[in-house]
């Protein structure tokens, strides 16, 4: 079991905590004149994202977690996992839907995202901050309503429901920004 | 950067002015020692020199206090010191101290002085410095006494503070997160905070008050939560000194550390006789960072560790 010691935390360091891995945020070193040393530190929880406070004893030891982040291209889903494809060495894998969670609604085939993986498995996808996809299905358009700040609903050929506004019309390719998951733009084509 | 260089002269000559007046004489000692320093909470870096391994020093409290007992009188240094594995934003493993030691001065006396010299340097610090014992602050901020609390008790007011740490922590080190993480956030930011009084297993080299239940006459100083320094009333037995430095060794022994030799010739000096007298060490750098309202360490050294 590979381990890190307190010395040596950094921001970006992968470690396992509570069976869960995760990423050093901040770490800052705080030691009275005399006395115990801590180390004091920001976690991100690599499944949920969340971060939390932590405080070590300096000198003590966690285990390192393997954990790798890789840009890798979606192919498809079968419905129970999607997969993805190293660009370069071809090979496979398939996420969960834990792994995936709401960013499922962003994966277009042929777009590269960041997956991280635990032990070679896929915990977190993280698509691209903006993507563009085309809308499947929306209420007819409003000619010349370009000006106004009115918005409906539309579908994306991946599944999204997004709010776009009204002189948006079906088929077209629009540009999203994925941590929002708002409308940015109709989409430049080239 | 210009700025910088020129506000650190300027405290280096404030700093010898301060001391011209009031008679204190500016010495030098060894930086590197055939003994060190046996705090287990502090690492030097040991250099393979020619007849043996050398330590660089971590403060020069020993050979100084061989000056003492040689007849120096009052004595203050600026020096380089080195404590290994320690980088952080308020940590440096390379830094500069500024240390005295006063003849006939009790430890409240000198923290008069140390307030006198901070004041001139942080001159935005308000005028009415905070002195408050290590008993009334864990009283005020956590509402117990932490000379009398047992293990359970730190626990549970770790657990109240919703402090988690990993490792396991005994009695001092709970006090130590206590005060790190808990106490010292409260300082106020715009003046100079003495603590004095510490509960007796933190005594290092000061003397214990003969109270029923004896305290460390000792003090730490901060301007707002950042710690400047350390000071005591230190203690002047040659056997008390010698048996502290001994069970520091036992410690690092059993927590598995390299070995020190402890400093005989410091017992030796001690053993002709150190006057009785109050000792203070200040981080300079820590000072400096403070005057220019910086938060980082490394914005106020011109070149530190990692570009070192």
């Amino acid at each position: 079991m590979a381990t890190y010691n307190t010395n040596g935390f950094k921001s970006g360091l992968k470690i396992i905590l509570n069976g869960d891995p995760y990423n050093i945020v901040e770490n800052e070193f705080v030691k009275p004149g005399k006395g115990q040393a801590f180390n004091r530190v920001k976690i991100r929880n690599l499944k949920t994202g969340k971060v939390i406070d932590k405080t070590w004893k300096s000198g003590e030891s966690v285990e390192a977690a393997d954990v790798v982040e890789k840009d890798l291209q979606y192919l498809y889903t079968d419905g129970e996992f999607w997969h993805f494809m190293d660009a370069e060495t071809y090979e496979q894998v398939g996420a969960d839907a834990n792994a995936v969670s709401e960013n499922k609604y962003w994966l277009k085939d042929g777009d590269t995202c960041m997956v991280t993986l635990w032990n070679e498995v896929p915990i977190l996808v993280t698509p691209a901050n903006f993507v563009e996809l085309t809308i499947t299905q929306t209420d007819p358009g409003l000619k010349g309503d370009t000006a106004q700040g009115g918005t409906k609903p539309a579908t994306t050929e991946t599944g999204a429901v997004i709010k776009v506004p009204l002189f948006i019309e079906e088929g077209e390719v629009l540009k999203i920004d994925t941590r929002t998951g708002e409308y940015v733009s109709r989409a430049k084509t080239s | 950067m210009r700025q910088l260089i020129i506000q650190r002269a300027r405290i280096l000559y404030d700093i010898r002015a301060f001391f011209y007046q009031r008679d204190v004489l500016e010495v030098e000692t060894p930086a590197l020692s055939q003994a060190g320093n046996t705090d287990p909470f502090i690492d030097s870096f040991q250099v393979e020199a020619e007849g043996g391994t050398r330590y660089l020093h971590t403060s020069p409290e020993y050979p100084m206090k061989r000056l003492l007992a040689a007849g120096s009188g009052d004595i203050y240094q600026v020096c380089k010191v080195w404590r290994a594995s320690e980088v952080g934003s308020r940590h440096n493993p390379e830094f500069t101290m500024l240390e005295w030691y006063r003849l006939g001065f009790t430890y409240h006396q000198l923290m008069k002085e140390v307030e006198a010299l901070l004041q001139s340097i942080l001159t935005s610090a308000h005028e009415n410095s905070r002195f408050v014992s290590y008993r009334e602050l864990f009283l005020e901020v956590l509402g117990f006494d932490p000379h009398i609390a047992n293990n359970s008790e730190l626990q549970s007011s770790m657990a109240q503070q919703q402090l988690d740490v990993m490792g396991e922590l005994d009695h001092t080190a709970m006090l130590d997160v206590l005060m790190t993480h808990c106490i010292e956030p409260t300082f106020a930011k715009d003046r100079l905070t003495f603590v004095y009084d510490y509960p007796a297993e933190q005594k290092a080299l000061a003397i214990l008050s003969d109270d029923e239940s004896p305290v460390a006459q000792r003090f730490e100083v901060y301007w707002g939560a950042v710690e400047l320094g350390n000071g005591y009333q230190e203690q002047t037995d040659a056997d008390m000194n010698a048996s502290i430095l001994q069970s520091d060794s036992n410690k690092r022994e059993a927590k598995g550390m390299t070995n020190i030799p402890i400093d005989e010739r410091f017992i030796a000096a001690l053993r002709q006789g150190l006057p009785m007298c109050s000792g203070v060490a200040i981080g300079l750098d820590r000072l400096l960072m403070c005057q220019l309202n910086k938060k980082n360490l490394q914005e106020v050294i011109s070149f530190p560790w990692t570009m070192a």
